[in-house]
């Protein structure tokens, strides 16, 4: 018999149960969907880590603010960290190339009749290449614009986009928050990370935003370029120590900032990633194995009930193996629906995630092709034992089974 | 054709055996057409069984052409089945979900024969189905059935058709009908067994075999009643 004659009895079996085979297929549906969204979101943040690295650099140190709290329930950021306390790792902590300390908020762009609510970030000089980005159109403000808090501004290659359609702006008023600031220059696109354009922002001298936009008297941010990735751990070390010198902080006292580098927390990022693919990959094993033995269950249950049909079977000349083939082939074709049911639900999922929580999803073929593995290997599995079953009938007894 | 010596079967039933057939032996030749009787109890089944290869003797021997059917494993006597004995069962036992045409089908598709839809619907053509090929089993009428089930038996041109009561569901009229059609397949060189006991179906025959006790009691040759 052929094995499309023995597909068409499958096929018709179990459309005769409709109900019953979905609810059999559940558990390959559920098991097949969490593997490959597992996958996909475990790919998805690999990619998103190393793309990450490539765009930021693993060997800045971060300073941040520590939290307000209040009874132990963080109440925002304190405002201790300042302007000086980045001079003075610029100035007495060894082996860095540069400092680049940071404030940030959304601001209100205007230029003619166009408008954008963009990132303006407030920055040192340094920051153009610390925080790896290139010139396209005229240059980055200087240390002494820096010091002497002048409105110049430098645009992001989306805000270039937005606001000038993609002309040149150098030399044109931009207006921000109302306050009107010279364009200067413009950097090079680098491309969007899915929960961030770091070209939809404008920079501008850190004294400036502090003083004339964001009234802030204090610094959200410092990053600092180490010269050598061996020293990342003793530079941090020295900065905790001037910092809590320069803060006063007694001993005992807890800091009031943190000091990380993005290798650290890029790995903490990938931690979660991870542990959410642990859960994701227990939820796809239970099922598919809870699954598997649905379909043995139905399968034996099918075999119990066409016990006659068996028999007919037999008696007209079915060999065992033939039998067998039939009833794997049922099993097969259960998990293998499931799978390809659990490979669509999979992929909605994912692009749901990516959608909803800013992670990017890759479905590979691979995991496709493994989940397609999983449940035909599954089908084969737990469909053997009710086949062999099947084909082992007395066709006597299965003649005369009512 | 069939060449049966000696045969026995016992069952053992909870370590008890129970003889079914105690030794019987007789010959049936090519365009034969026997009926089997007996009370139930007698061994007419046990030895239909035997006769269709569905079951092995525990002695004797079974010689169907020039096999010995005894020396086979269970994928050659699926063979033999396949191709050497057509069945036609009491309850019909056609596949419900199958119309009659797959039913008919089936055996060509165990065999490998190509193109078994056309040789199927010449089946039911002999049978005078070929205008329901399309109606599954529960559309049919019993006599309708059991002509299905005669198709699906003669479709592999079998060396022995077997038939178990194949009137024995359904009413005198379409039984008599079923009984023609048997007649016509043996007129037409078909070698057939059947297994009866009721004497009017038996009347179609040309020999009747007795058995009692699982043995046989009389083999007798009738002058032809029709």
């Amino acid at each position: 018999m052929l094995i499309w004659d023995l597909f068409k009895i499958a096929l018709r079996s179990l459309r005769a149960n409709k109900l019953r085979s979905f609810l059999t297929m559940l558990g390959i549906i559920i098991g097949v969907a969490s593997v490959i969204s597992m996958i996909s979101l475990g790919e998805g943040a690999r990619r998103q880590t190393l793309s990450t690295i490539a765009k930021f650099g693993t060997n800045i140190i971060t300073v941040k603010p520590g939290e307000k709290k209040n009874r132990h329930v963080s109440t925002g950021k304190v405002e201790t960290l300042m302007l000086r306390d980045a001079d003075a790792i610029r100035n007495y902590v060894r082996n860095i190339n540069g400092v680049a300390a940071q404030v940030y908020q959304n601001g209100q762009l205007k230029y003619g009749n166009k408008n954008s609510n963009s990132t303006v970030r407030g920055a040192s000089a340094d920051y153009v290449w610390i925080g790896n980005y290139q010139m396209k159109e005229g240059r980055f403000f200087t240390e002494e614009e820096v010091r002497s808090a002048r409105k110049v501004c430098v645009l992001g290659a989306t805000v270039v986009k937005n606001l000038f359609d993609g002309d040149n702006p150098v030399g044109k008023t931009l207006k921000v928050d109302g306050d009107n600031y010279l364009v200067i220059g413009t950097t090079v696109a680098k491309g969007a990370l899915t929960w961030w354009d770091p070209d939809d922002q404008i920079f501008m001298p850190v004294t400036t935003a502090q003083k004339r936009l964001f009234g802030l008297k204090h610094i959200q941010s410092i990053d600092i370029q180490v010269k050598n990735m061996d020293d990342i751990e003793t530079i941090k070390q020295d900065i905790e120590a001037l910092l809590r010198r320069q803060h006063n902080l007694r001993q005992g006292e807890k800091n009031d900032f943190y000091v990380q580098n993005s290798a650290e927390w890029l790995n903490s990022w990938g931690k979660a990633a991870e542990t959410f693919q642990f859960l994701l990959g227990g939820i796809a094993t239970i099922s598919l194995l809870v699954g598997g033995i649905g379909i043995m269950n139905i399968m034996l249950v099918s075999v119990t009930e066409r016990t006659r049909e068996i028999g007919i079977r037999i008696a007209i000349g079915a060999k065992k193996k033939e039998i067998r083939k039939q009833f794997l082939i049922e099993s097969v074709l259960i998990s293998f629906l499931g799978g390809s049911i659990g490979i669509g639900l999979g992929m909605l999922i994912s692009r749901a995630a990516s959608q909803m929580g800013g992670l990017e999803t890759i479905v590979s073929l691979q995991s496709i092709l493994l989940a397609f593995g999983f449940s035909v290997g599954i089908g084969i599995f737990f469909g053997l034992y009710p086949a062999t079953k099947a084909s082992n009938l007395n066709p006597i007894d299965a003649l005369r089974y009512e | 054709m069939i060449e049966v010596e000696n045969l026995s079967k016992i069952y053992e039933l909870g370590g008890q055996k129970v003889p079914a057939l105690n030794g019987v032996s007789f010959r049936i030749q090519k365009g034969e057409f026997v009926a089997i009787m007996g009370q139930s109890g007698s061994g007419k089944s046990t030895l239909m069984n035997l006769l269709g290869c569905l079951d092995l003797p525990s002695s004797g021997t079974y010689r169907l052409g020039d096999i010995d059917v005894r020396t086979l494993n269970s994928d050659q006597l699926a063979e033999v089945r396949n191709r050497r004995i057509g069945f036609v069962f009491q309850s019909f036992n056609l596949l419900p979900r199958s119309s009659a045409l797959e039913n008919t089908e089936l055996p060509l598709l165990y065999s490998g024969t190509p193109d078994p839809q056309s040789k199927a619907r010449e089946a039911l053509a002999k049978v005078g189905l070929d205008t329901r090929a399309r109606h599954k089993p529960n559309e049919l009428s019993g006599g309708e059935r059991q002509r299905v089930a005669i198709a699906r038996a003669i479709v592999n041109n079998p060396a022995i058709i077997l038939a178990d009561e194949p009137t024995g569901n359904l009413d005198s009229k379409t039984g008599k009908e079923i009984m023609d059609i048997f007649s016509r397949l043996n007129q037409e060189g078909a070698t057939l067994i059947l297994v009866t006991h009721e004497q009017h179906v038996a009347q179609y025959a040309h020999r009747v075999i007795q058995m009692q006790d699982g043995l046989i009691v009389s083999d007798s040759v009738r002058e032809k009643v029709c």
